[in-house]
């Protein structure tokens, strides 16, 4: 061979450049060198330049101007100029460029030329770069060498038809007879081309899949032929005849027999006799081993042979060759929802494999492993899969951890086993959960009332350890603000209890609200709970009253906010705190109801039902609502007239309290527009408690107004009006509006003046219906 | 199979073979994603990995990276075979073949890769007659003239 010198002098040239730069210039000098060259008449170095080109180009520079060159060069009658034109075409040109169709001229001249190797240059550049309509072209050029020529050229014919069908479908018909009648030969190569012909054939068009299925027994034979008989020193590799033709073949027949109970039968025995005789030592022999069970799989099969290669992939698992377990447990990926109880035996090694040093083992590993929890195993897989969590790679760990979710959801043995494991996976891998996870949990906490006091404990410990995984300091404070009491208590049946004062779990509480690793949300759900906690606790009131009003010129608008409303609760109702609390865990609850798209009735009757309780004077602690969910939404405030809209018609005067506010947003509430047999009694006549309410304090008159539910539609309203002035008013008369959808109708009032000095009161009944149910 | 790449340790490519018809951008972007993902990988790692639709598999001789994007349906393990008989078909040619004959002779790898795969297929599955079509191919090239019908008839092989 002779080396080419000028090209390997300009490598050399290039590689000696120490910079960038230096490289750059050396390559622009080139260029300019070529481009001159190739504006020259033609001489002895045309195809050096073009090679230097080609090196240019695979450098990354531009090098278009040397298409038209390639294009000359092709049609030179000297081979050494063919051959570098032909490549530099399949470099340069693609089916984009207009210069490509050029060069058809030259292929289909070169098809027919006496010298096979120029016959080969065309085909292998047509085959690799050929566009639609050369390809339309040159068809039946490729048909007739595929019938009529040697088997060096058949076997190239072959593969360019492949790509001619690849490019043009229907051109597939052309090829049909042709491609039949090359499987009876006996060249190797030209077998190989024919299967992979007809292999693409059949996957374009199932009528083509029909009549290739007569060829079953003739590639069976083929194949026993290659599997059986002795060594062939020209086709074998480690012991194995010929496996690139024997996988493609088990490919055919995988295609073939696919969903077709005769065809699938008579390669049953075939398949067997691979999977039995093939050796298993080397990489080679597994990829033909590898290829006989996604055939043996796919296919109608016998279950024995089934049996036979979960087997063999199974020990492909155990196999020491990283690629083999990958390629196993792809495989099993395939069959773990149909042959469930097959791959099922295998689980002890797949869950080793989630140990294995390398990340597509380890991705392959955790797939599958998810796809093995079932029921009975439900304990034993997720100590493994917890494990692998705090050890696996960073980019795996969001899917192991919504993977270890979805399975506990689905087979939790227990509702603490449940909590305990979202616990660890927050504990183990905060960062990565999805949203949804906090208030899934504390829906989940919330629902299991009796393990209210194990789980205050058990968050409380985690919080005084590490503060920095915010969805578990979320849960943990929204926890501490619920249950807080449960904590102080100190006695937990199902878990030590810690033994702590209320200063101490303040302190945990401000050390949340003041760290700087803390989210915004995570310090609002801080400041609730601090908050919720002055119902539950004696002694440190004032405290909690100090640290709400530090928030209270927070930069933050969110907290700003609630510290101020807070406080406002504070400094005016003092006495109904505890009243007032409720009142906010209802608002506080219905908002987080429409804005976390929790079902009311789910969540909001049970609790409510308990504030009567509260009501009622016992000094209970609350049931209340979760708390303000991190998504914190701005208020629903609807303009729809609910049922006690027309009061709001009378609050519209007053200033803006706290309790009138959450008041008016209770009536706002779209929630209470739903339909209200859904809501059971005892929360309307909680509303009707609830709303004794001073309307009007002016002047010395005062008029408070309370309601009470009749029925499905109906509501009474009680107006009493007070007189503390020193005179007397008479004349004294209320009136009312109502929307059109709503009946009013105004009972006499007891009397039409107000005495001096509250003496007496003067009550009217309004009763108002509302039998739409309009929103 | 989609492409070939090779390329060195420090990510500088020796070989490109595109199999489809790709714009200069993407095989550019596909260029860039090959090298960053296959130098990135730990030493006795698994040859396989996924990335978008396609399979990769890639080897290293010696100072060299092969890398092939194949598609979902292929063998996996047969395509490391096919990185092995490539190998050996240089070798064969070359001689104790090493990095820099592929740099220098970026043609005839071209040349010897185009005796073997076609469209993305095997070609021949013989070592022989693949090393003997591109001896045939070199003996052609040396010839000067044009009118070599009568020598070739003798060369053609069956």
């Amino acid at each position: 061979m002779s080396p080419s010198v000028p090209l390997q002098e300009m490598i050399r040239a290039i590689r000696s450049a120490r910079t960038q730069c230096e490289e750059r210039g050396v390559i622009q000098r080139e260029c300019a060198a070529i481009r001159a060259q190739f504006r020259q008449a033609d001489n002895g170095g045309r195809s050096h330049n073009l090679a230097k080109l080609l090196y240019v180009h695979m450098l990354g520079y531009p090098a278009h101007f040397g298409q038209m060159e390639c294009v000359r060069m092709i049609a030179s009658p000297r081979y050494s100029e063919k051959r570098v034109g032909y490549l530099g075409a399949m470099m340069l040109l693609d089916e984009k460029q207009d210069a490509s169709l050029l060069i058809t001229n030259s292929i289909k001249n070169d098809l027919s030329n006496s010298n096979q190797y120029i016959q080969s240059l065309a085909l292998c550049t047509l085959a690799c770069m050929g566009s639609a309509e050369m390809c339309r072209d040159l068809a039946p050029e490729i048909d007739r060498l595929l019938r009529a020529s040697n088997s060096y050229i058949k076997k190239k014919a072959a593969l360019c038809a492949v790509h001619i069908v690849r490019k043009v479908h229907d051109l597939g018909e052309l090829f049909t007879k042709a491609a039949r009648s090359l499987l009876t030969e006996k060249n190797h190569g030209v077998v190989h081309g024919a299967v992979v012909l007809i292999t693409e054939l059949c996957e374009r068009n199932s009528e083509t899949l029909e009549r290739f299925r007569k060829t079953v027994p003739d590639l069976v034979q083929i194949m026993k032929g290659l599997v059986i008989s002795g060594y062939s020193p020209d086709h074998d590799v480690a012991g194995i005849s010929d496996p690139f033709l024997q996988v493609r073949i088990l490919r055919l027949l995988r295609i073939l027999g696919r969903n077709n109970e005769g065809a699938s039968d008579a390669m049953n025995d075939l398949l067997a006799q691979v999977a039995t005789n093939t050796d298993s030592t080397k990489t080679v022999g597994n990829a033909v081993l590898y290829e006989t069970v996604l055939t043996v799989l796919d296919i109608k099969s016998e279950s024995g042979l089934r049996v036979l290669a979960v087997n063999i992939l199974g020990r492909f698992l155990l196999n020491n060759d990283r690629n083999i377990r990958y390629i196993a447990m792809t495989s099993l990926q395939k069959i773990v929802g149909t042959d469930h109880n097959a791959v099922q035996r295998h689980r002890g090694t797949i869950v080793d494999c989630l140990k294995d040093q390398d990340a597509s083992v380890k991705r392959r590993a955790l797939d599958l492993s998810l796809a093995l929890v079932s029921a009975s195993n439900i304990r034993s897989m997720m100590k493994e899969l917890l494990s692998f969590l705090s050890s696996c790679p960073p980019e795996l760990r969001s899917q192991t951890a919504s993977g270890i979710f979805n399975a506990a959801e689905r087979y939790a043995p227990s509702q603490r086993w449940h909590i305990d494991t979202i616990l660890h996976v927050l504990t183990t891998a905060g960062g990565d959960v999805r949203d949804e996870t906090v208030p899934n949990l504390i829906q989940l906490i919330t629902n299991t009332s009796e393990l209210h006091c194990y789980t205050v404990h058990k968050l409380y410990r985690a919080l005084l350890s590490d503060i920095s995984q915010q969805p578990l300091v979320q849960v943990a404070c929204w926890c501490i603000g619920e249950y807080g009491d449960l904590l102080l208590r100190g006695e937990c049946q199902e878990t030590e209890p810690v033994q702590v004062t209320e200063d101490d779990v303040l302190d945990v509480l401000e050390t949340v609200l003041q760290s700087h690793m803390s989210f915004p949300s995570t310090r609002g759900f801080a400041l609730t709970a601090t908050m919720k906690l002055s119902t539950r606790i004696t002694e440190n009131v004032d405290r909690i009253r100090s640290i709400v009003s530090i928030y209270g010129s927070c930069i933050d608008v969110e907290l700003q906010q609630r510290a101020v409303e807070y406080n406002a609760l504070f400094k005016k109702y003092d006495h109904m705190s505890l009243f007032c609390s409720a009142a906010i865990c209802i608002w506080m609850h219905l908002n987080n109801v429409q804005s976390a798209g929790l079902s009311p009735p789910l969540c909001g009757v049970s609790q409510v039902c308990d504030l009567l309780d509260l009501l009622g004077g016992s000094e209970q602690p609350l049931q209340p609502s979760p708390a303000l969910g991190s998504t914190a939404p701005p208020m629903p405030v609807s303009t729809a007239n609910t049922v006690g809209g027309d009061l709001l018609d009378l609050l519209g005067g007053l200033e803006p309290t706290p309790i009138t506010l959450l008041f008016k947003r209770l009536m706002h509430s779209p929630w209470l527009n739903t339909d209200l047999k859904l809501m059971q009694p005892s929360t309307l006549s909680v509303f009707s408690v609830v709303a004794t309410v001073t309307v009007y304090e002016k002047d010395g008159v005062t008029v408070t107004l309370s309601c009470e539910k009749q029925s499905d539609s109906g509501l009474t309203v009680t107006l009493t009006a007070s007189n503390s002035t020193e005179s007397d008013i008479r004349g004294f008369t209320l009136q009312a509006a109502v929307p059109k959808s709503v009946q009013l109708h105004m009972k006499a009032p007891s009397g039409d003046s107000l005495p001096a000095r509250g003496a007496a009161k003067v009550t009217q009944m309004v009763v108002l219906n509302n039998p739409n149910k309009v929103a | 199979m989609r492409f070939m790449l090779l390329f060195s340790r420090q990510g500088k490519l020796r070989l490109q073979k595109w199999f489809t018809s790709m714009s200069d951008r993407e095989k550019k972007k596909i260029i860039r994603d090959m090298t960053t993902m296959v130098l990135a990988r730990q030493p006795r790692s698994c040859n396989f990995m996924q990335w978008k639709d396609l399979k990769i598999v890639y080897k290293r001789y010696a100072s060299l990276y092969f890398c092939l994007g194949v598609e979902s349906q292929e063998n996996e393990l047969l395509a490391l075979e096919i990185i092995h008989r490539y190998v050996e078909l240089l070798d064969k040619y070359f001689g104790n073949v090493c990095e820099l004959d592929i740099i220098f002779n970026f043609e005839k790898a071209y040349f010897i890769l185009d005796e073997f795969l076609m469209g993305g297929e095997v070609q021949e599955t013989s070592k022989q007659i693949v090393n003997r079509s591109i001896e045939a191919s070199d003996m052609l090239q040396e010839v000067r003239f044009t009118d070599m019908h009568q020598t070739l008839q003798d060369d053609r092989l069956e």
